[in-house]
């Protein structure tokens, strides 16, 4: 008798996406436990492309390049204009040397060493974002950690201890501590007994005591249990004075005003969760790691002024912001990445549904600083390698810098992340008002060296950046529901791709999956046709 | 009133601190400095190059309180909701400000007027809290 043989994962997994698609592969990958985190499964095998097959990109960021990269691989012949001087869009790091021009015409120079930068978009890379690990490995764009969860950085909430930044490890391991302790109290008291077991409240006795660190009478209190996890009042240590003393745990009133549980929601977030990943030497390595394969491809400085279609293809006009010479640009397709804030200006020959979904996505406004320092005073004195202190205040955090380590010499750590009215807070101010409350409200983490160090600033805010107006896509249930398929549906000859056209806004995942899917369309309607 | 935005469960990439405590003022005028500046700038007279951010001084079109009510209440192109920023009592005197300020329309806009044109608010992806 034959012995009949399974086949293997792979084997069944291509027979499924031949069968039925990449869909019902990427459900198939789902229910063997593979591939849930991320849709990317290698880059689109698009087969040749037909004759002579023209695509014409608009922006050289991210999904641009993408689409450019993995056109040509099929054949087509790609041209890409850019409006700005560089590739990369958003994907972008400033350095010393750099200006920043906002759109009424102020200008900031940036004054950072040699080797410090400022990431003003993205900066970090979740270990689940395939397409783009993909594509830096492919590219050879070196990866380091990016810390993100650091146990002795700082907490501050302006009604919480005074407002006086507590170490997350302290908060954290308290709200744990108290959390446990009331819910033994719950326990013991019987206050579960018709939601659980005997036997399962004996385990979750058990549990809260371990898990909560707390004592033989399940009490989180200060004893050496509690601070094997929250930190020592005096560290263990060698000798005769070798035996440590246990640290203070916080009440549980204080506890909950500083609102830890944000951040511990925060780093449970799927994107969030270690590992992440930067660029050696910045964000902008990415950029160029694209440009080193389509750069060829690229008329920098050109503003493109108008988009019109026919039957036949796409002709676009521009204006070399350079020379303020003019010209037109025609492709058979056309990949439009242009963000919409200034696309839904722009006159684009396309229907109705298309116009109106460009005009139904606003953009929100961020602002990141980078504030560079003579020394690294958050390593040297405050012992935090990399990671952030959290601030309700509008600069939303602090971020020590991941690379270089007990270096000396000056060091540029992240002086705000500020989202929503803290934004429009910041961006609203000239830039040197902006570093006055950038080291204003940073100094609270470490005020005897904040102002004392400082050497120099440069503030990124994104609603006044000429090129973009904003800095990611603002998508809301109804606008999903009314526009999302018709943003991302092909019109005629024309096909949007960027971050606002996918479900991972802001990220660069987005962006460069957005870009697949479009072209991939584009293929099949080119082959179509 | 103090308006907290916590921003949790978006997949956006965000900063992670607390539900601010950034408090917006009520008076009309510091409401314009410290939200509607950041793009229509500090004159009121918008900028732009590759795209262009809508002048709010001199433009006919807040001669009808109700065009700068709605666009604060849902956002139009680039122009994001402020439903979840700004109280009606905020959007009301901001919106006088910048009719009486930077356009001769003196008449006040009132609480009132900005509730009695209220639409169920955009919700942003994820639970996008306001209390």
């Amino acid at each position: 008798m034959a012995e009949i043989t399974s086949p293997s994962r792979r084997a069944l997994l291509t027979m499924i996406g031949k069968v039925g698609g990449t869909a019902a592969m990427y459900q198939a990958m789902t229910a063997l436990a593979h591939a849930a985190d991320s849709r990317f499964t290698g880059p689109p095998a698009l087969g040749g492309a037909r004759q002579g097959a023209s695509v014409l990109v608009l922006g050289a960021g991210l999904a641009g390049m993408v689409a450019a990269y993995e056109l040509t691989k099929a054949g087509y012949k790609v041209q890409i204009l850019e409006y700005q001087n560089r590739p990369g869009g958003r994907n972008y790091s400033v350095r010393g040397g750099d200006k920043v021009v906002e759109i009424d015409g102020t200008t900031q120079n940036c004054g950072f060493a040699p080797g410090n930068y400022l990431n003003p978009g993205p900066w970090r890379i979740p270990h689940h974002h395939r397409t783009l690990l993909h594509y830096c490995k492919q590219f050879g764009v070196e990866l380091e950690p990016f810390i993100q969860l650091n146990h002795n950085s700082f907490v501050h909430n302006s009604n919480a201890f005074g407002g006086k930044p507590q170490r997350y490890k302290e908060l954290a391991v308290d709200f744990k501590g108290h959390v446990a302790e009331l819910l033994g109290k719950a326990l013991n008291a019987g206050a579960l007994d018709q939601k659980v077991t005997k036997e399962d409240k004996e385990k979750l006795l058990e549990a809260m005591r371990e898990w909560g660190v707390l004592d033989k009478d399940m009490a989180y209190s200060s004893n050496l249990k509690a601070s094997d996890q929250r930190g020592f009042a005096r560290a263990p240590g060698g000798g005769v004075e070798g035996v440590p003393l246990p640290s203070t745990v916080n009440g549980l009133v204080d506890v909950l005003s500083s609102h830890i549980w944000t951040q511990l929601n925060f780093f449970d977030s799927n994107v969030m969760q270690t590992t992440m990943f930067q660029p050696k030497g910045g964000m902008d390595m990415i950029g160029k790691g694209f440009a080193r394969q389509v750069g060829k491809m690229i008329r920098y400085n050109t503003k493109v002024t108008r988009i019109a279609q026919d039957e036949t293809g796409v002709t676009a006009n521009w204006t070399d912001t350079a020379t303020g010479g003019t010209g037109e640009a025609k492709a058979d397709w056309c990949v439009c990445t242009i963000p919409l804030p200034v696309l839904s200006q722009l006159d684009v020959q396309i229907g109705a549904p298309l116009k109106a979904a460009i005009k139904a996505v606003p953009y929100g406004g961020q602002v990141k600083m980078g504030l560079e320092f003579r020394r690294r005073f958050w390593e040297e004195d405050d012992h935090i390698y990399g990671g952030h202190s959290f601030t309700d205040q509008a600069i939303g955090l602090i971020s020590y810098p991941n690379h270089n380590y007990f270096g000396d010499g000056p060091a540029v750590l992240l002086g705000a992340f500020a989202n929503d009215a803290g934004a429009y807070q910041l961006t609203g101010m000239t830039p040197a008002q902006r570093i006055e409350a950038a080291l204003t409200q940073g100094a609270v983490f470490h005020p005897a060296q904040y102002r004392k160090e400082f050497m120099n600033g440069v503030s990124f805010p994104w609603s006044r950046i000429p090129w973009i107006m904003g800095c990611t896509s603002r998508w809301t249930d109804q606008s999903r529901a009314t526009h999302y398929q018709n943003l991302v549906a092909m019109d005629g000859r024309f096909v949007l791709a960027g971050e606002h056209a996918s479900y991972y806004g802001g990220w660069m995942e987005g962006s460069l999956l957005s870009g697949l899917d479009a072209i991939t369309r584009l293929h099949q309607k080119a082959l179509a046709a | 009133m103090l308006l907290f935005v916590a921003a949790m469960g978006k997949a956006q990439d965000q900063s992670g601190s607390s539900p601010g405590k950034v408090a917006i003022p009520a008076e009309g005028k510091k409401v314009y400095e410290q939200i509607c500046q950041a793009c229509h700038m500090a004159d009121a007279k918008g900028s732009g190059s590759a795209g262009g951010i809508p002048a709010l001084a001199n433009n006919p079109r807040l001669a009808d309180p109700k065009y700068p009510i709605t666009m604060l209440q849902k956002g139009r192109g680039g122009m994001p909701w402020f439903t979840d920023l700004l109280t009606p009592a905020q959007m009301a005197a901001v919106v006088t400000y910048v009719r009486s300020h930077f356009n001769n329309y003196p008449d006040p806009v009132t609480e009132a007027d900005v509730k009695k044109l209220a639409t169920k608010p955009p919700v942003s992806e994820g639970c996008e809290c306001t209390e």
